[in-house]
């Protein structure tokens, strides 16, 4: 018995948005069999995974505060994902457009100007732009591998900010911590309330999601792009230009990672320190594919993906589950995901031999 | 006596197509049996599932008479069942012999087995150099190495798809006297072809399919062209005529002393190449695939730019150095060889893929685009040109390869250019279609179009060219006019001979 795997020729408009529908319900019960192999109560740990964490409003803003950088991120890895240049190095950005940014909130001369804001902002995106133009410049002259060089400068930026909070920017009144000084009131989002976390800075998000879709759906720079993702000798032919695309791709991608940066250090840190980022700039890579690289799917993916984070988290805590468990239920999820999108595009086919 | 080979009702079906439906046929011992029928008509499918490289969903095969079971290639060379397929599975980098003791079972030492290669193209007229690496060889010689290869095994049954598509009119002939020796020692030939000529001169019987079905056998040695055509086609074919022209004064596309290296070790370097295409005439360029025409097209078309401008002139201007989009804007369209990913996105819908090309005709405002324009368009190029699709929103890669030509020739012409590049107009198109395809290339023309042709098929370029250049090992021939060339000529200019009687007076060529 032989199995093949072989395209669709119409694939079911149906079944497109049924795919993630199922993909959760297999993770559901797979998952209820795990837990009930293991002696834990597959509906109450279930209910501790998903919607324990979504019950109070305090959950709501952490949950939202999480997914926000998640999904900023993910639209801008998605743009170049979509023209096939490969941007691995979102942390890096965001590291990168974490320092710019503090370095102008700590040390503009008027602390309390109403441009501080803004400035912090613009800080970021273009630090963050010009972590993603080195790769950029590389691919484009001397078609270096841009996974590799994104991944690398990484590591470079990870230890600029460990050189910056250990030494000259660390806080002489912080209890040699390496960390900066607090940013200032005019530094920082406002939050919605000051009981919670979540800030202003999700309608950034919100912008970028819109700008994303409009982006890939309706202009034509769009669209250049994607020919050259899908079909490098179709964009060739038609004059489209490669390195326009890769510059493209990589310095989107580095803006909205250094804007994530960013708001981390305004936001719920307000400050630099070396845990600026739980490693959003890479859980970004999977959001933008559990996301189809589409911008309202994206949302999705990083409301889904901060879902995840958090609910385990509160399992390890409320149920005692150790974290191995809570990760293999996690890719568990993805694996559905990614599998019920496989088979809406192509199908397993039986192989019998001729008699 | 037994048939070496019977089929009986086989079917096979792939997604959204029936390729065989219910096929039987027999082939006797000794007997050069062909399969007719056009592009498409699911004669590759046939083979492939004769020499077992893939299933029936139904039907039965018996080889001398015996059911074969489980079926696989190495089932059929063990039964003596050999095929040369339309493209060449052979390592470059290694010589012929090496690449012949793959496909040996037993153990060899390469020495000997050279000596049995040399003995066996020698008793078949298949010359042939052991010792050769593959990528120094010609297609032809490629050829030959794939049909030495399977004599080797004493076949009993030889399958041979499409082989005269790469081959110079002489190489043709010489190919048929070798197929009518192995007939007459008892092997059986199946021969898969489109063209007529080819069958009637060489085969015994032929089974013609199309859409998948039989239509009829006939003993083509008996038949007219024109009843096997019918069969093949399922109607008669309509005729093309050229109106005479007025050309332009000045060419819209001139090519001067073009010389260009491969950019890889297996392309052809072009050298001194001359050329010039006027407003209102068809050039076209006849040659056996490899040869530089690659390498020329994507010279011509922008998609490979020259560092200096001098040498391609594009409307009197000089534009050698400029980008496939500047060249598409001063009036060039493009047809390439490869429809699926470089002629038009797979994964996008006909009308994305009309703005591949066409965005300039009010696609895009303000950086948007705007797809009611492209799809209209779309619509446009669909009716006019006969594209068997659901509409402008269906996905390019569901089209089949020659409906999507259709289309992409169809969206080219629509651009209104005023030099139009074709590279294998009418591949796998249907003959019908075909027919309108040419005739809409000769009427552009007739509008004051330059219009370059770059095809394998002589028929067609002899059919609808005005002047006819012929490139072999990178040199462009001089041009040769209509009415003034001969098959033999272009044959001998093919295989790079004619050069040489050229500079003796033998064979004189105007221009």
């Amino acid at each position: 018995m032989r199995f093949q795997i072989e395209q669709r020729s119409q694939p079911s408009a149906a079944m497109r948005f049924a795919a993630p529908v199922v993909a959760t319900a297999l993770t559901l019960i797979a998952g209820s069999i795990m837990f009930a192999f293991l002696g834990h109560d597959p509906v109450a740990t279930l209910v501790a995974f998903f919607i324990s964490p979504l019950s109070t409003m305090n959950d709501i803003s952490e949950w939202l505060l999480k997914a926000s950088p998640l999904i900023l991120i993910g639209c801008g890895l998605a743009i170049g994902f979509r023209a096939n240049v490969w941007n691995i190095g979102a942390e890096g950005q965001l590291v990168i457009g974490a320092i710019a940014a503090t370095g102008v909130g700590l040390f503009f001369p008027f602390q309390e100007s109403v441009l501080l804001l803004p400035l912090m902002i613009l800080a970021g995106m273009v630090a963050g732009m010009a972590w993603a133009a080195i790769p950029a410049f590389l691919r484009a002259r001397l078609n270096t591998n841009e996974i590799l060089v994104t991944l690398m400068l990484t590591y470079v930026a990870t230890f600029v900010l460990s050189y910056l909070v250990h030494g000259p920017w660390r806080d002489p009144d912080g209890f040699n911590y390496p960390q900066t000084a607090l940013l200032p009131e005019a530094a920082m989002f406002a939050p919605f309330d000051y009981a919670y976390r979540v800030n202003t800075s999700i309608f950034i998000t919100v912008a970028a999601v819109i700008a994303m879709w409009v982006f890939t759906e309706r202009s034509f720079l769009g669209y250049k792009m994607s020919v050259g993702g899908a079909a490098p000798l179709a964009a060739r032919y038609a004059g489209f230009k490669e390195s326009s695309s890769v510059w493209m791709g990589l310095l989107i991608g580095g803006a909205t990672a250094g804007i994530a940066g960013m708001a981390e250090a305004s936001g719920p840190l307000g400050q630099l320190s070396p845990q600026i980022s739980p490693g959003y700039g890479f859980a970004a890579i999977i959001v933008a594919f559990i996301g189809r690289l589409h911008a309202f799917g994206i949302v999705l993916g990083g409301l889904l993906l901060s879902l995840l984070y958090i609910g385990g988290e509160a399992v390890q805590i409320d149920l005692d589950l150790p974290s191995s468990l809570t990760r293999i239920f996690q890719g568990m999820l993805l694996f559905f995901l990614l599998a019920a999108d496989f088979l809406i595009f192509y199908r397993l086919r039986l192989l019998r031999s001729v008699h | 006596m037994k048939p070496r080979l019977e089929l009986r009702n086989i079917c096979k079906r792939y997604p959204g197509v029936v390729a065989n439906d219910g096929i039987s046929l027999e082939v006797m011992p000794g007997e050069i049996h062909a399969v007719l029928g056009e592009n498409g008509a699911g004669k590759s499918t046939l083979m492939k599932i004769i020499y077992g490289a893939t299933h029936a969903d139904e039907g039965e095969i018996l080889c001398d008479g015996e059911l074969i079971g489980t079926h696989g290639p190495s089932v059929s060379r063990s039964l003596g069942i050999e095929m040369v397929y339309q493209h060449f599975a052979l390592f470059e980098s290694v010589s012929v012999a090496e690449n012949i003791a793959l496909s040996v079972n037993s153990k060899y030492d390469i020495a000997t087995l050279s000596n049995q290669v040399s003995r066996v193209s020698e008793k078949y007229g298949l010359p042939l150099d052991p010792r050769r690496l593959v990528h120094h060889l010609s297609v032809g010689e490629r050829q030959r190495v794939e049909i030495v290869r399977c004599l080797m095994q004493d076949p009993k049954l030889l399958i041979l798809d499409e082989p005269t598509s790469v081959l110079t009119p002489q190489a043709v002939e010489k190919l048929f006297v070798t197929l009518r020796h192995l007939a007459s020692e008892g092997c059986s030939i199946l021969y898969i072809s489109h063209k007529l000529d080819e069958v009637q001169a060489l085969c015994d019987m032929a089974t013609v399919l199309r859409n998948g079905k039989v239509t009829g056998t006939a003993e083509p040695k008996n038949s007219t062209s024109a009843e096997l055509a019918r069969m093949m086609v399922g109607a008669d074919i309509p005729e093309t005529h050229l109106d005479p022209s007025t050309i332009s004064a000045e060419p819209l596309l001139s090519v001067s002393k073009l010389s260009a290296p491969a950019l890889d070790v297996f392309g052809t370097d072009l050298k001194e190449i001359d050329l010039d295409v006027h407003g209102g005439e068809v050039v076209g360029i006849a040659g056996v695939a490899g040869n530089g025409q690659a390498e020329l097209v994507s010279l011509l078309s922008g998609e490979r730019v020259l560092p200096s401008s001098h040498a391609v002139k594009l409307c009197g201007q000089p534009s050698a150095h400029l980008s496939a989009a500047d060249r598409r804007r001063m009036g060039l369209a493009f047809v390439p060889e490869e429809r699926l990913g470089r002629g038009a996105v797979p994964s996008h819908d006909l009308g994305d893929n009309a703005v591949l090309t066409g965005h300039r005709l009010n696609m895009v405002t303000r950086g948007l685009l705007d797809r009611r324009t492209a799809r209209g368009f779309a619509g446009k190029v669909i009716d006019r040109f006969n594209v068997k699709a659901n509409g402008p929103l269906t996905v390019a890669q569901s089209l089949s390869g020659g409906n999507l030509q259709k289309y992409i020739v169809g969206r080219e012409i629509e651009l209104k250019p005023q030099v139009l590049l074709v590279a294998q107009p009418t591949w796998g198109v249907d003959v019908g279609a075909a027919a309108f395809i040419r005739q809409t290339l000769i009427d552009l023309s007739r509008s004051g179009v330059a219009v370059l042709i770059i095809s394998e098929e002589l028929d067609e370029l002899f059919e609808i060219c005005d002047r006819l250049h012929v490139i072999c090992a990178g040199r462009l021939s001089a041009a040769l006019k209509r009415g003034e060339a001969s098959v033999e000529e272009v044959g001998l200019l093919m295989t790079g001979l004619g050069e040489n009687n050229n500079g003796s007076g033998d064979h004189a060529i105007s221009n």
